[in-house]
């Protein structure tokens, strides 16, 4: 077991206003692991993500990241060209909405190509190559390499979504309710796409999703949150199992079974 | 291998007005490596929640849980991550089915994720299948649409794919017929015979004397 995380957030806070995002939120997450986080809507999920992502600046606390190998350095501290590369090269983000993520103008062998070439390749034919390798992963047919994904359905979408972030080779890969919005059917297909290849590339994930199957199977650890405040963390199962909080009681036993 | 001590678990069921579950208070045993002891008591008595309370599957209040060295009692994650990964296993009746993973992969990955080449894996889990009768044209179906009775088959090559040190057992012979039943007790008795030290639940009293080497009436640790 490796000694030192991989990331590690320390009492993070943000606000808006008088409205509170999320406070007081700390963690470690070593490399493969993956965590997921649960909570009521409003709960700061999304606030709290965006600001390991470095999407949003917290009012406190620290995010930190091994970029090298050589232990944590604060990525808050960092310029905003460094922490640009930093989630260029060693970082995803998956929306939600593909649309978020994806640029519908252009099509989609492009919108994979594009980030290869936001870190430098160059070759057109291995682009192209590339591209078409990661559409065939996601299960994507190659033959519409060239189509705009505004003629994909929103599960072809989010798909497309996955190979544009992990074509680069991102080593933590963090995701907004990735299956939400999704058919069932179109679910189960996805997060089986994403536990595969969660597994095959020894990615690390944190995850925020409202469904508690998603984390029964693909989490490592669960963080449970509610007014801004984690209120519960530990072993996925055994939050679900054995919960302590109120709170997660109330939310475990609202589902039929996970 | 499993040393148990003043272990206690009770239920606090905050959504039904604060309800308190005293469930078992003060279990206290040990169990060599290569030895097999069941777990007995009525049910309800809390068998079931002992074995979830050594694989970190429910959280333990008081008193220490020590498996190979390992304590589990207010260990962080990843400690038990490992440990299951590399030395205790658990197999209950019940498969948890990922949708479109196929059987072989199913029952490998274990072997897998404990570092095992991904070939021999493979071929391993394909003969724990012929060994218990899972016709050759499901294996590489998801067993999502297996009958109750394969599933629990498939569950138990997965389970005992993998030579874990240390096992846990909850009820795996349940409602198998007699040909797969002798087919898991001799399993179990292999798995004693490399040194595995084992702790079961068996409802079948000729299974329980098959192949335990003691056992433990849970009711004595009852909560007061
Ligand atoms: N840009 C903003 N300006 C003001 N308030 C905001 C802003 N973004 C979020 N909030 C508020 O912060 C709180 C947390 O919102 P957040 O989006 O993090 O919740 P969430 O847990 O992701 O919810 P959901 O499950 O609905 O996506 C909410 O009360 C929300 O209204
Ligand atoms: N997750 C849980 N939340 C609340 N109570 C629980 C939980 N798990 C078990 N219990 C309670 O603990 C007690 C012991 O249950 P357990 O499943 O351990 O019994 P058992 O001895 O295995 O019974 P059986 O022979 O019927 O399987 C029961 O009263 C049960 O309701
Ligand atoms: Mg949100
Ligand atoms: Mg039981």
């Amino acid at each position: 077991m490796q000694k030192t995380p991989l990331f590690s957030v320390s009492d993070l806070s943000k606000s808006y206003g008088a409205q509170l995002g999320c406070r007081d939120v700390s963690f470690d997450l070593h490399s493969g692991e993956i965590m997921g986080i649960v909570g009521e809507s409003g709960s700061g999920k999304s606030t709290l993500l965006n600001c390991l992502a470095g999407h949003l600046a917290p009012d406190r606390g620290d995010v930190c990241f091994d970029v090298d190998g050589t232990g944590l350095v604060s990525t808050l501290a960092m310029s905003e060209p460094e922490r640009r590369l930093l989630a260029r090269t060693q970082w995803a983000y998956v929306h939600q909405n593909p649309r978020d993520g994806l640029r519908m103008s252009v099509s989609a062998g492009g919108n994979i190509g594009e980030r290869l070439m936001n870190v430098g390749a160059r070759h057109y034919g291995n682009i192209r190559q590339d591209a078409s390798s990661w559409m065939d992963r996601v299960e994507l047919s190659t033959g519409r390499i060239d189509d705009r994904p505004a003629t994909f359905s929103g599960g072809m979408q989010q798909r497309l979504q996955i190979a544009r972030n992990l074509v680069t080779g991102p080593r933590l890969v963090f995701m907004d309710e990735p299956t939400g919005g999704l058919d069932v059917s179109v679910q189960a297909r996805l997060l089986d796409l994403l536990r595969s290849l969660v597994q095959d590339l020894g990615l690390s994930v944190i995850i925020v999703t409202h469904d508690l199957a998603v984390v029964r199977m693909l989490a490592h650890r669960m963080m449970v949150m509610q007014h801004g405040h984690v209120v519960e963390t530990g072993l996925a199962d055994q939050v679900l199992d054995d919960p302590q909080h109120p709170y997660t009681q109330l939310l475990v036993s609202s589902v039929l079974q996970v | 291998m499993f040393e148990i001590a003043q272990l206690s678990k009770t239920f606090h069921l905050h959504t039904q007005q604060q309800a308190e579950i005293p469930v078992v208070a003060n279990v206290g045993f040990a169990v060599q490596p290569g030895e097999c002891v069941a777990l007995t008591g009525e049910s309800g008595s809390g068998k079931s929640t002992v074995l979830r309370l050594i694989y970190g599957n429910y959280l333990a209040q008081t008193g220490s849980i020590s498996v190979g060295g390992t304590e589990i009692v207010a260990a962080d994650p990843r400690t038990i991550l490992e440990l299951r990964r590399t030395t205790l296993g658990y197999v209950t009746q019940f498969l948890r089915v990922l949708p479109r993973v196929p059987t072989t992969r199913v029952v490998a990955e274990p072997m897998i994720q404990a570092g095992h080449d991904a070939t021999a894996a493979d071929k391993h889990a394909r003969d724990l299948l012929r060994r218990l009768r899972i016709p050759e044209t499901l294996w590489d179906l998801s067993p999502l649409t297996f009958s109750g009775g394969e599933q629990q088959r498939v569950n138990i090559a997965r389970g005992f794919a993998y030579d874990y040190p240390a096992l846990l057992l909850d009820e795996p012979t349940a409602s198998l017929d007699a040909t797969n039943r002798q087919t898991v007790l001799d399993m179990i008795d292999a798995a004693k015979q490399r040194g595995c030290a084992i702790i079961g639940i068996f409802h079948d009293h000729a299974a329980r004397e098959a192949v335990c080497d003691r056992e433990i009436d849970v009711s004595q640790f009852a909560a007061a």
